[in-house]
């Protein structure tokens, strides 16, 4: 990365009369008249005049002042920043799905939908369950969409207007509260016992006929497996309630335990975390969501299925198997099309590319890699939970507090030495939270520097605090002024 | 060992002795065996990079071939610049995670932040956020956005013109948010203002917004002069949903005085991918901009005065508010406004508006042809279109949609029923590709 910073705008290089981009044809072309002139822009439009090689030139210099996963480790908890192939990108772009338009005739898009149904059934295979949408655009928005299956099934069932509490353990993901909010359901936080995992006493108490789901990330944000998952699961169903499984932290599960298996009903799986498809600085992601046999006809309209007779018994063409269909009973529907196509390109190329020998390997090998750094660090970074952990663990600061120096200096003292700082500041179980997860496609060689770097941080923290306290040194920028921001917000170039 | 993981055996043994444990099975000991896999996942052996793609290149031989499309509704087949692709695809970039740490995540902020101020000067309203999933979603979050926005009223009027694809998410949102949505009829082709007013009338304390679309499902550009007084005579907010590759030419949402503009940005080179990933913008009025959701990127400066860019407002947002929060929405669409954000930058508003000409002139050319031999008629004629319409034909529309890909490579444009079509042009396709549209119409029944 380059540690000087880039920092011009776009708009600061454009010059009247420049273009980077022109279709001939269109050039000739006039605004035909009858239009009336009251439907026209008024304002003239300003965008930036500029010509394709300072375009490039300013995208790639800005470039240089980003961090990726390509760049270097990226020890993000709960976010799963495995490295992405490249193959899976060749994929997404391929010329002819590209071109395709969404609204392509069934028997014109068979090679696309034969794809998305493909990894539809190897989702299933991996969860557990009976079914999968690949539609919602990302996890928050599975978890949207799974609440919704879990919404239509109670009113299926006349218990709909009844059923509106959301049980979520304090220490879940934000999204979860904020999904059943957005579902229209009333949150219930349930307390973690002391080793992060859920209190089945406090939790007892809670499940009556008002509650409508209990949602579940297992392992839990602290990496630790809830053990007692059967039981949670039989409690929530003899509650008459269904057990919603967060996919957030599926990958050290890969290989080991399916949610299916565990009791969850209905789950969302991030494609840009278990199955690598990259982060683009925000997404575009993906939040397929799977559901156990019974539930399948609430998912989200428009379905991809395969038939080989029709409704009425007739065989079906074998060039036409795959179709679109639209159901009744669906909980309505939350994309216009079939969600982030490319994406799921991406994610079946990985799962192609890993094929079951590899997949059954990789949950192991991500908690290989959590756990190595958890036992190789815990000797001077405070470690609040001792015991098995999975992918990814939580330090609740240094051990040694008397220096002053918080979570927020250590993280911003890793990116001096190169590396993207972990998880901070969540889960809120503790007070100086610093969330680990390393993934399987870190080396050996990495993980080992990474310690050292945290070790020296440690020993720093203790020699000279005022060097941890003030970093980063050594970054594009340093310690921008959050508070300023927010007070005064300067949204766009032309509040500058 | 997979080829993506860089474990040597050795490197096992000797992690597993760090950790005090003999195998890799002793790190899930906590696991109960009844909930372990017995067997391997049912899936494919592990593939090549060969292998992989041979398979992908046998799925696309399954589809037909198809080298340009008249179809729309929503998403339109324009020109990708290859410099947006390659800019895109720097893995700096693409491998990126949400620039939660701003001082490693410059180049993410600052085009977020390009990306913001040229969506607020193509809607013509003061701020943009960093992107919504789709078109539909945007809308869907406008609406929720204006309910919460506004005490005590819980009724959305929506215009019967909007795109259907997008009008059953906003339902889906809205009926499980418990948001109560009224359909304003169409007359002619475009939204009854006479029904607005009416419901305005008898219902404007309960009213939150009012959504209207331009141009409309059908291709036609509604004239939406005067209507937000009307609203915000009643204390209603007007939401109006776009195209954004439009706006270049017809007039804005801010200046037609709306609160709100979403829609999607598929129009602005984003590639047809069988329906995505596209991007799904939302932008508003500087009074309703800590109402919005998702992320929203601010300049500031550093601790040495140096102009720079974090992302601000988090307040509203689920990884502060959890359930208080403005929407659930976490990832966005990132990758796809540094996309556009380039298009924009190469293209320019003088090149959107000659695009937009383009379609337009093309479309008029289709429109003549296809209407040539009285076999086929505008549903609503003497409506202003940009580049999209709605056709009536006494010929079957599947049987023409089938014989254009099958003979000529072009899917013609999105049925709607057996005798109607919604058909729209961009800057791709010729006057011989309309021409060979319309010989083949002239062969079907």
């Amino acid at each position: 990365m380059n540690r000087k910073v880039y920092g011009k705008l776009i708009f600061e290089l454009s010059r009247k009369g420049r273009r980077g981009f022109r279709i001939h044809a269109a050039g000739q072309a006039q605004l035909p008249a009858g239009i009336p002139a009251n439907l026209l822009r008024q304002e003239p439009l300003e965008l930036p005049e500029t010509d394709e090689p300072t375009v490039v030139r300013h995208y790639t210099n800005m470039s240089t002042n980003n961090f990726g996963v390509d760049t270097g480790f990226y020890p993000l908890g709960s976010c799963t920043m495995k490295y992405n192939p490249k193959i899976n990108d060749e994929m997404a772009a391929h010329s002819v799905f590209a071109g395709l338009h969404p609204s392509t005739p069934t028997y014109a898009a068979q090679g696309a939908l034969e794809l998305y149904w493909t990894l539809q059934k190897a989702l299933c295979e991996i969860g557990g369950m009976e079914e999968f949408t690949l539609n919602p655009f990302a996890g928050a928005q599975g978890e949207l969409t799974g609440l919704m299956v879990i919404r239509a099934w109670h009113f299926s069932r006349g218990e709909g207007e009844k059923r509106r509490k959301v049980i979520v353990p304090d220490s879940a993901h934000g999204t979860n509260p904020a999904s059943a909010a957005v579902c229209g359901l009333e949150v219930v936080e349930v307390k973690s016992r002391e080793d992060g995992t859920v209190d089945v006493a406090d939790l007892v108490p809670l499940l009556d006929d008002t509650v409508a789901a209990m949602m579940l990330t297992n392992p839990n944000t602290l990496g630790i497996f809830e053990k007692n998952i059967p039981e949670i699961a039989r409690l929530v169903h003899e509650a008459g309630a269904l057990l919603y499984y967060d996919g957030a932290n599926l990958n050290p599960m890969l290989g080991v335990a399916r949610p299916g298996d565990m009791g969850f009903d209905v789950m969302h799986i991030n494609l840009h975390k278990t199955f690598s498809t990259p982060h683009g600085g925000g997404g575009p992601g993906a939040g397929p969501v799977g559901v156990r046999k019974g539930l399948e006809k609430f998912l989200p309209n428009p379905r991809v299925v395969k038939r080989s007779v029709t409704p009425d018994g007739f065989p079906v063409d074998k060039n036409r198997r795959y179709g679109i269909e639209y159901s009744p009973s669906a909980l309505g529907s939350v994309s216009a099309t079939l969600g982030n196509f490319a994406v799921q390109a991406r994610a079946l190329a990985y799962i192609l590319s890993f094929g079951s020998e590899g997949l059954m390997e990789a949950g192991k090998l991500a908690t290989l890699n959590a756990t190595y750094i958890k036992d190789s660090l815990k000797d001077v970074y405070l470690l609040p939970i001792e015991g098995l952990s999975k992918h990814e663990f939580v330090f609740d600061g240094l051990k040694d507090k008397s220096t002053g120096v918080t979570t927020l200096n250590i993280a911003k003292r890793l990116l001096d030495h190169g590396y993207h700082a972990p998880t901070i500041y969540f889960p809120l179980l503790f007070h100086e939270s610093l969330m680990i997860e390393p993934t399987e496609t870190e080396s050996r060689e990495t993980l080992d520097e990474f310690i050292g770097a945290m070790r020296e941080i440690a020993r720093e923290a203790a020699e000279d605090p005022e060097t941890v306290k003030t970093a980063p040194h050594l970054t594009p920028v340093t310690r921008p002024d959050d508070t300023a921001a927010a007070l005064n917000p300067v949204l766009t170039y032309d509040m500058l | 060992m997979n080829r993506y993981f860089p474990h040597t055996p050795d490197d096992i043994s000797e992690m597993l002795a760090r950790c005090g444990v003999r195998q890799l099975d002793d790190l899930y000991a906590d696991v109960p065996e009844s909930l372990r896999l017995k067997e391997p996942y049912r899936l494919p052996a592990e593939m090549d990079e060969y292998a992989v793609r041979r398979f992908f290149d046998s799925l696309a031989d399954k589809n037909s071939r198809i080298r340009t499309c008249f179809a729309g509704a929503g998403f339109y087949d324009h020109a990708v610049p290859a410099a947006v692709r390659s800019l895109a695809a720097r893995s700096e970039f693409l491998t990126a995670y949400t620039p939660y740490q701003p001082e490693i995540s410059q180049g993410t902020l600052q085009y977020i932040f390009e990306y913001q101020t040229m969506m607020a000067r193509l809607t013509g309203l003061e701020v943009s956020n960093a992107s919504m999933y789709d078109g539909a979603t945007a809308t869907a979050e406008a609406v929720m956005m204006a309910v919460a926005s506004q005490r005590k009223r819980n009724l959305v009027l929506v215009s019967a013109t909007l795109n259907p694809a997008v009008r059953q998410v906003v339902d889906t949102y809205a009926r499980y948010h418990g948001i109560c949505l009224v359909t304003v009829p169409e007359e002619n082709g475009v939204t009854s203002r006479k029904e607005i007013a009416a419901l305005l009338e008898a219902r404007g304390k309960e009213i939150a917004a009012v959504v209207v679309p331009s141009p409309n499902y059908y291709g036609i550009i509604e004239d939406h002069e005067g209507l937000a007084d009307l609203c915000h005579a009643s204390k209603a907010l007007l939401i109006v949903n776009c195209i954004a590759a439009d706006l270049a030419t017809l007039r804005t949402p801010g200046e037609l005085g709306a609160d709100i503009a979403c829609g999607d940005a598929q129009s602005l080179g984003i590639p047809l991918s069988f329906g995505g990933p596209y991007l799904g913008f939302l932008c508003c009025t500087k009074a309703l901009m800590r109402k919005m959701p998702g992320r929203i990127v601010g300049a500031t400066v550093d601790s040495e005065g140096r102009r720079c860019f974090v992302l601000t407002l988090q307040a509203r947002e689920q990884h502060i508010r959890r359930e208080k929060a403005t929407s659930n929405i976490c990832s966005n669409q990132g990758l796809m406004t540094l996309w556009v954000t380039i298009y924009m930058s190469l293209v320019g508003a003088e090149g959107l508006r000659e695009i937009n000409a383009a379609g337009a002139s093309t479309a008029r050319y289709l429109l003549e042809k296809m209407t040539s031999d009285g076999r086929a008629r505008l549903r609503y004629p003497g409506q202003p279109f940009l580049n999209e319409f709605l056709l009536e034909t006494v010929f079957n529309v599947d049987t023409f949609i089938a014989r254009c890909i099958q003979d000529a490579g072009i899917l013609p444009g999105v049925k709607i029923d057996s005798n109607t079509i919604l058909m729209a042009a961009t800057e791709l396709q010729s006057r011989e590709d309309v021409d060979r549209v319309f010989e083949i119409a002239t062969t079907c029944v």
